[in-house]
């Protein structure tokens, strides 16, 4: 699967986008945060505040306890702020 | 049939050239809003946007599909720009025809207030203490229920 992600996400990460294959034991958007989370303290800083974390599978808004494939991809990002 | 552009990119749009263009016919109106990066204390250097691609345009695209079907118009235009801007610049511009006023002003409003808070969009913010992420704003959110009463 591909993840992107995006303005202070993205800072956080240290990565604007990457590849993985899906972890066996993660079949939601939660637990997909759950298993970046265990990367690192970039990736724990990105996800600490998850009311304000928004998330787009296959760019559709999504919600965290949607089910996620290995053929997808997910955008996290924060609340927009264009126009 | 609603003729629908969209287009999210560097470049600035000449407002005369935009709205020569959606002058037809049939048109009787054409309402447009222009949005301009704004230096509210005199401390912006810059705004730099930056946004998701694909999925910024798909998500303009419902937007005006869903005014396309809410009002009788004839063209719809949005130019959202990004990357780099300076104070004064133009960040955004939607137009809309239609034969008479009413649904074209209505239309632009509503572009607005759904482009605001569902297009993947975002600024930063240049002054001379650094560049830090702008904040979503409530009242935004507020604006875009107004139409789902």
């Amino acid at each position: 699967m591909q993840i992107r992600y995006f303005a202070w996400l993205k800072d956080h990460t240290g990565c604007s986008q990457e590849t993985m294959a899906l972890p066996q034991e993660v079949s939601t958007i939660a637990q997909l945060i759950s298993y970046l989370e265990q990367k690192g303290a970039g990736y724990q800083r990105a996800f600490q505040n998850r009311d304000v974390v928004r998330v787009a599978r296959n760019q559709e808004f999504a919600a965290l306890d949607d089910t996620i494939e290995d053929s997808d991809e997910i955008g996290f990002f924060p609340p927009v702020t264009g126009g | 049939m609603c003729d629908i552009s969209i287009t999210v990119g560097p470049d600035d749009v000449s407002l005369d050239a935009e709205i020569k263009q959606m002058s037809e016919a049939e048109t009787g109106a054409i309402a447009t809003f222009t949005g301009i990066v704004r230096d509210s204390g005199g401390e912006l250097i810059s705004l730099t946007l930056e946004h998701y691609p694909g999925m910024t345009e798909k998500k303009l695209h419902q937007i005006a599909d869903q005014a396309c079907q809410y009002w009788p118009l004839n063209a719809i235009r949005i130019t959202h720009r990004v990357g780099r801007l300076l104070p004064s610049d133009m960040i955004v511009f939607v137009a809309a025809s239609s034969a008479h006023r009413e649904a074209a002003l209505k239309a632009v409003h509503f572009i607005m207030d759904y482009l605001k808070t569902e297009a993947p969009f975002w600024k930063a913010e240049e002054t001379s203490a650094g560049t830090h992420w702008v904040d979503a704003r409530e009242s935004d959110d507020k604006a875009k229920e107004k139409w789902q009463a």
